[in-house]
């Protein structure tokens, strides 16, 4: 078999393979960005409960208009800034913290979506929600999911400098600029939209997947906020496209594969990444000796 | 009042527990003051209101028109992540915020400045080194060559000195006597007293409350201090009652 065969053939061969491809490409170039911030503040495991919280949006969308897009795009994305504000605002009223709010909202709101979507649809319904379908991204999800990583890329450059300091010292930014709440929030938003985004392809448990594991792997590589942005972005694409072709030929469901991809260059990175490895930690001779 | 900065009766209160409480005073232009006081007396918190970082209760800071880009503000190092992946240089060149605002561009005179102001704290050709490798002190001094570059009227210090080795120590507070001389405002946290009586001026001795603002061997006196950590005794009594109504 040859490398053409291999690697390149199934997407020149088959449509929907080369829709899946560039809705990985689409949701690489803004799931890096996005999955990089998260991770430099701290904020991993909140992608996580954010892609639950998107479910019951995208549950009433699906009873509203069944298996409508726009209808389960805009269902989540209300639902999600919902929540994200709501837990928010909790987390400033009362003395629980904002870990723990969002936790209960999102629990809350993933338990509302599953009822809501059993009740009324059926196990495929709930199915397809949960864990999404790249391989049927039609030409519509497609301008979605890339209009929602040229938004965010587009927003991420302008508010680029505050947001990085904001991450590193909050209070200089807060004292010579002002304003760190609303880049915050701003912050949010694009991380709902990314998740809706995700959520098409990969459904709402995996979404963040695909934001999350090469962001952290890119950790263990790059030294710079910009270079960790590209790095994560690179390696969602590739974790997509070696997942579709992992899919296409053991007839394994695609958004795992893809996911276990990009799981397996986190795992990669952990042992042997150039900054904070295993391998650095251990066998730091092998750096050090001049 | 007429200081650069007048305190007027502030309170400032975490989950309505005051942390500052009814202080009043001013502080004079030019003027280089200490603010001392037991752990949990309300010095940062006064710091912060002062800034602009968080609300008073009742009272207020009146700051005369002082806007952001008159007041330089550093936080404690703890508040500060370490381990992000930032260079020196990048630090230091926050401080032409008000210059290059969000998109602005640095132009190599700034990063002559820059480069300037790394030499002035003694980390010459550091620019490039990620902070991460650095030790407490050489960050200390990082934020520093930032504070040098905010060129600000008022500069405020959390702690300058807390885990900082001697000799950086003695540097930073060569750097606080030159503002002091070129006429700049330097309010700052501080710990040690004996540091404090031999470079400090003015001190604001606070528990909570109010004990002592003026010169320093005046308000450093055996009795107010004691006074002070009577009070702050009366905090962590309170506490291990655990009656939940302390204030």
């Amino acid at each position: 078999m040859s490398i053409y065969a291999t690697l390149i053939a199934p997407f020149a061969d088959y449509g929907f393979m080369r829709r899946a491809l560039v809705a990985c490409l689409a949701l690489a170039l803004g799931s890096g960005p996005i999955g990089t911030f998260l991770v430099l503040r701290r904020m991993s495991l909140m992608g996580d409960a954010m892609s639950h919280a998107i479910l019951p949006g995208a549950a009433i969308g699906f009873l509203v208009a069944g298996l409508s897009l726009w209808a389960m795009s805009a269902g989540g994305l209300i639902v999600g800034l919902a929540v994200a504000l709501l837990a928010g605002l909790v987390s400033r009223a009362t003395s629980l913290r904002e870990d723990a709010s969002l936790a209960g909202f999102y629990l809350i709101s993933l338990a509302l979506g599953v009822l809501i979507v059993s009740t009324r649809g059926s196990n495929v319904d709930l199915l397809h929600v949960l864990f999404g379908s790249i391989l049927s991204v039609d030409d519509q999800a497609l301008m979605l999911v890339a209009a929602i990583s040229t938004l965010s890329l587009v927003v991420l450059a302008i508010i680029y400098r505050p947001l990085v300091v904001e991450c590193f010292d909050p209070g200089f930014l807060r004292a010579a600029a002002g304003g760190g709440s609303l880049y915050h929030i701003i912050f949010l938003v694009l991380v709902v939209l990314n998740l809706v985004a995700g959520f098409q392809a990969l459904g709402t448990l995996m979404a963040v997947g695909l934001m999350m594991l090469p962001a952290a792997a890119a950790r263990f590589w790059a030294s710079a906020v910009w270079s960790l942005a590209a790095l994560s972005s690179l390696i969602a694409f590739v974790s997509g496209w070696v997942g579709l072709l992992v899919s296409y030929n053991f007839n394994l469901p695609s958004g795992p594969a893809i996911i276990l991809t990009a799981g397996a260059f986190y795992s990669f990175s952990i042992i042997l990444g150039r900054h904070g490895s295993l391998r650095n930690r251990y066998f730091p001779g092998a750096h050090f000796h001049n | 009042m007429g200081g650069i900065i007048d305190v007027i009766d502030l309170t400032v209160a975490y989950d309505r527990q005051p942390a500052v409480h009814h202080v009043s005073g001013s502080f004079a232009r030019g003027s280089l003051t200490a603010v001392v006081g037991p752990n949990g007396a309300g010095k940062s918190t006064l710091i912060k209101t002062i800034v602009g970082l968080m609300n008073p209760s009742t009272g207020r800071v009146e700051r005369h028109g002082l806007g952001r880009r008159a007041i330089a503000y550093l936080p404690q190092q703890a508040e500060i992540d370490r381990s992000f992946p930032i260079n020196v240089a990048d630090t230091v060149a926050l401080g032409l915020w008000n210059e290059i605002g969000l998109w602005g561009s640095i132009k190599p005179k700034g990063w002559k400045r820059i480069a300037d102001a790394l030499a002035h704290v003694g980390l010459e050709g550091f620019g490039h080194h990620p902070i991460a490798a650095l030790s407490a002190g050489q960050f200390q001094r990082v934020l520093f060559a930032r504070l040098l570059l905010q060129d600000s009227a008022v500069i405020l210090l959390d702690e300058p000195f807390a885990a900082i080795d001697e000799r950086t120590t003695a540097d930073l507070l060569a750097i606080i006597h030159h503002w002091h001389e070129e006429g700049r405002t330097v309010i700052a946290v501080l710990h040690d007293m004996e540091q404090v009586r031999q470079h400090f001026p003015q001190t604001l001795l606070m528990a909570r409350e109010l004990i002592g603002w003026g010169a320093t061997s005046q308000v450093l006196t055996d009795e107010a201090l004691r006074r002070a950590r009577a009070i702050a005794q009366g905090w962590t009594n309170n506490h291990n009652h655990a009656t939940g109504h302390a204030a």
